[in-house]
């Protein structure tokens, strides 16, 4: 029977101090307080959570052993599905996946299970206790992976574990994609969850060539005609910032979410022994409502800006996960909703003053059952600053396309790929944002693993 | 690691050096730039590649200090590496695209001023090859800051020198001696200009003034060069474009020259913030 008490609530860094530090928010759950939110799971007979899961992790198995005290067979089964557990616990919409189908939470709060998930990795990554890779046979056949972002780590361990000799080439110089150059280290502490991670992908013998470019180093067409390899993944993202294309755009002091988030979480620029330099200014409006809009604002609150997020429709709306939009107020982050930017005005030396906005009204819902917004005619207003981040979201990057013969991809730039990730070029897989445009770390983990089963079918079958 | 095969100072502040880097010397194709981060806490900086060897696998850099991070490459002796060269970044000059008889029909003048003598060179010397005529102005400030002048006379038809001081060559800017040589009946097909922003956009000017039409190689700010960032977005013929995937090289006539310089200066201040708290940490604890 399961124990019925209100969800065990999750220790957090106090608000005041956190918007001064880029130390992780969430201190996570101990072992009383998981083993307790345990005792909650109702072990449903049909799990609505596994299948909202985008991979199919075995939840109430993981959360029992989690109730035994057995962690590290809690961990086992999660390993079964998810190689980078100690992320997703962190970074996952729980809201609308797991936690969101939880039958708990129709009357009441569904079980933490991203909480618990998290719990898990970490107590077995700091113990030393984390789940052994399993020694697969080598079958010595090569499969190139492009991008070491989720679904690139995802689709080279699957592989890996089949067997194959697998070679992850990535862009920049530290691994990781998104999880690196984006996620901020408050959400995704980088040395101690996302390079431990990557380290357990490693040991699985996956090797990864830092500082090449596909489509300028090397091609897909080297790869597979000279240098060996059989098949390949593209799994390079969605990395393009888009801008609104409004009058004044190119002022200094605007600057794209990914410029802004890459400074400061690749390049480190919030440490003072990196020479990296970061523009937050003293008042920061940051253009967007999604996760990466969340992050651009707290990353600039705690480089000591006034930060304001501007987003056209209502706080109802806000796409990013709900934590974060919490997290953010209680940070101190103002949010200005209906309001869109015009036009941005800067000083006579061509600096950034302040951003025109209009007001706008929520009108007839359109095709994805949103309510559009659209501007009060009249309503323009100016609303002082000297930054503007721009979090307008990404789409894939044409360069890959562009440089491999047979590489088809749809109007928005993405990549054409069927179900199991095959792309309209014999040998060629991909998955993630590069095939979906920007969306999560999950559903690229649950692309990549797809794609995996699918190359590994491909292959033996050649 | 990215090691450095051959390190000399072209003058008291320039120096050359060749970079181990196989995969991105048999891929660089003249026009392109890569990005070196120095060590672990350094900068992505954007550099022009000034030549590659294919069999050595070596790629060459010149460079001075401005900032920090530049101070800190030039630091590297031989023997060392850097911890990250990549590339090569950007489009290939579209003269590489070029059929030979266009080629065979085609008089090139370059104007190079300062460190962006060095990617001139790779150009010059492919249109050499290909059969196309190249001359070449280089410019600089005194006879003593001149680079690239035994290499450059070996991979083109005519070398013109000028020095704002008159210390060797032309007396004069090289917008004066471009409008000279033009003057003087030297029919060019095609100018391209690289060096510092200010003198790409007065050469512009001239290059217009004189009917002729000019490329202009752009070295903006940027963080990852591959086109995640958008630091590098100049105006070209009234739209935004990034200077990384889409250039470096532009028509000259389209760049918005004013905005880009100002854009340049963005973090200026932050840099010398870098500077004066910097203490270099290149050759320590080795």
């Amino acid at each position: 029977m399961a124990n019925r008490i209100p969800r065990v609530p999750v220790r957090e860094q106090d608000p005041k101090v956190r918007a001064t530090n880029f130390e992780e928010v969430c201190y996570g759950y101990n072992v009383e307080e998981a083993m307790l939110e345990a005792t909650r799971c109702l072990h449903c007979k049909n799990p609505r959570c596994v299948g909202a899961c985008p991979v199919g992790i075995k939840i109430p198995d993981f959360i029992e052993r989690v109730k035994d005290g057995d962690f590290s067979a809690a961990a086992a089964v999660i390993a079964e599905d998810s190689s980078l557990p100690a992320i997703c616990g962190r970074v996952c919409p729980q809201e609308t996946q797991c936690e969101g189908s939880c039958v708990l939470g129709v009357k009441g709060e569904s079980v933490a299970i991203g909480k618990l998930e998290r719990f898990v990795a970490d107590w077995t990554r700091e113990q030393g206790k984390a789940p052994a890779a399993p020694a697969a046979a080598s079958n010595g056949r090569k499969v190139a992976i492009i991008g070491s972002g989720p679904s690139g780590l995802a689709c080279a361990a699957d592989l890996a574990k089949f067997g194959y000799d697998v070679t992850i080439f990535e862009a920049l110089h530290r691994p990781g994609g998104v999880l690196e150059y984006g996620i901020p280290e408050f959400r995704l502490p980088k040395d101690k969850v996302v390079a431990a991670e990557i380290d357990a992908v490693k040991a699985l013998g996956v090797k990864i060539e830092l500082d090449v470019i596909i489509g300028r180093t090397v091609t897909i067409d080297s790869l597979m005609d000279e240098e060996g390899f059989e098949a390949v993944f593209v799994g390079s993202g969605a990395g393009l910032p888009r801008f609104m294309g409004i009058p004044g755009e190119n002022a200094n002091g605007v600057f794209s979410a990914n410029e802004f988030l890459t400074r400061n979480n690749l390049m480190k620029a919030y440490r003072n022994d990196y020479l990296t330099p970061i523009h937050a200014g003293k008042k920061a409006i940051v253009v967007g409502g999604g996760n990466v809009a969340m992050d651009a604002a707290r990353t600039a609150l705690r480089l000591g800006a006034d930060t304001t997020i501007v987003y056209r429709r209502t706080e109802v709306e806000l796409p990013a996960r709900k934590e974060e939009v919490h997290h953010a107020h209680e940070e101190g982050v103002e949010f200005k909703m209906l309001t869109n930017p015009v036009e941005i005005l800067a000083d006579e030396k061509g600096w950034v003053r302040a951003v025109k906005c209009i007001q706008m009204e929520l009108g007839e819902p359109d095709a994805s059952g949103r309510r559009s917004p659209v501007p009060v005619e009249g309503s323009e207003f100016e609303i002082p600053c000297d930054t503007v981040i721009m979090a307008l979201g990404t789409s894939p990057n044409p360069l890959i396309a562009k440089t491999t013969d047979g590489l088809e991809v749809t109007r928005r730039g993405c990549l054409v790929a069927d179900e199991s990730g095959a792309t309209t070029r014999p040998g060629v897989f991909a998955g993630g944002d590069a095939v979906t445009g920007a969306a999560t770390v999950i559903l690229a983990m649950g692309a990549g693993r797809k794609a995996a089963a699918a190359i590994n079918d491909y292959l033996s079958g050649k | 690691m990215y090691k450095i095969i051959k390190k000399e100072m072209l003058t008291p502040t320039i120096c050359r050096m060749e970079v181990e880097a196989p995969r991105l010397a048999a891929a660089a194709k003249p026009g392109q730039f890569l990005i070196v981060r120095a060590d672990e806490k350094g900068e992505r900086i954007p550099l022009t590649i000034s030549d590659f060897d294919t069999t050595k696998g070596t790629v060459t850099i010149v460079t001075q200090p401005i900032g920090a991070s530049t101070t800190d490459i030039v630091a590297f002796e031989e023997g060392e590496a850097f911890a990250d060269v990549v590339g090569p970044l950007g489009n290939p000059s579209d003269f590489i695209e070029k059929s030979p008889e266009e080629l065979a029909a085609s008089h090139f003048i370059f104007i190079a001023g300062g460190v962006g003598t060095a990617p001139v060179y790779p150009q010059a010397k492919w249109l050499h090859e290909h059969g196309a005529k190249v001359d070449v102005i280089i410019g600089a400030k005194t006879a003593g800051l001149l680079i690239y002048k035994e290499e450059m006379a070996a991979v083109c038809d005519n070398l013109h020198i000028c020095t704002d001081d008159g210390s060797e060559g032309f007396h004069g800017m090289v917008t004066a001696l471009l409008e000279k040589l033009v003057n003087d009946g030297n029919k060019y097909t095609q100018a391209v200009a690289i060096g510092p922003m200010i003198m790409m956009k007065f050469t512009t000017l001239t290059a217009k003034k004189l009917g002729l039409p000019i490329v202009v190689s752009l070295n903006t700010l940027m963080v990852d060069g591959t086109g995640m960032c958008g630091a590098c977005r100049v105006t070209v013929a009234g739209k935004t474009r990034f200077a990384c995937v889409e250039g470096p090289e532009f028509d000259g006539y389209e760049v918005d020259f004013d905005e880009a310089m100002r854009r340049q200066g963005q973090y200026r201040t932050e840099e010398a913030e870098a500077r004066e708290n910097h203490v270099c940490r290149i050759g320590r604890g080795k």
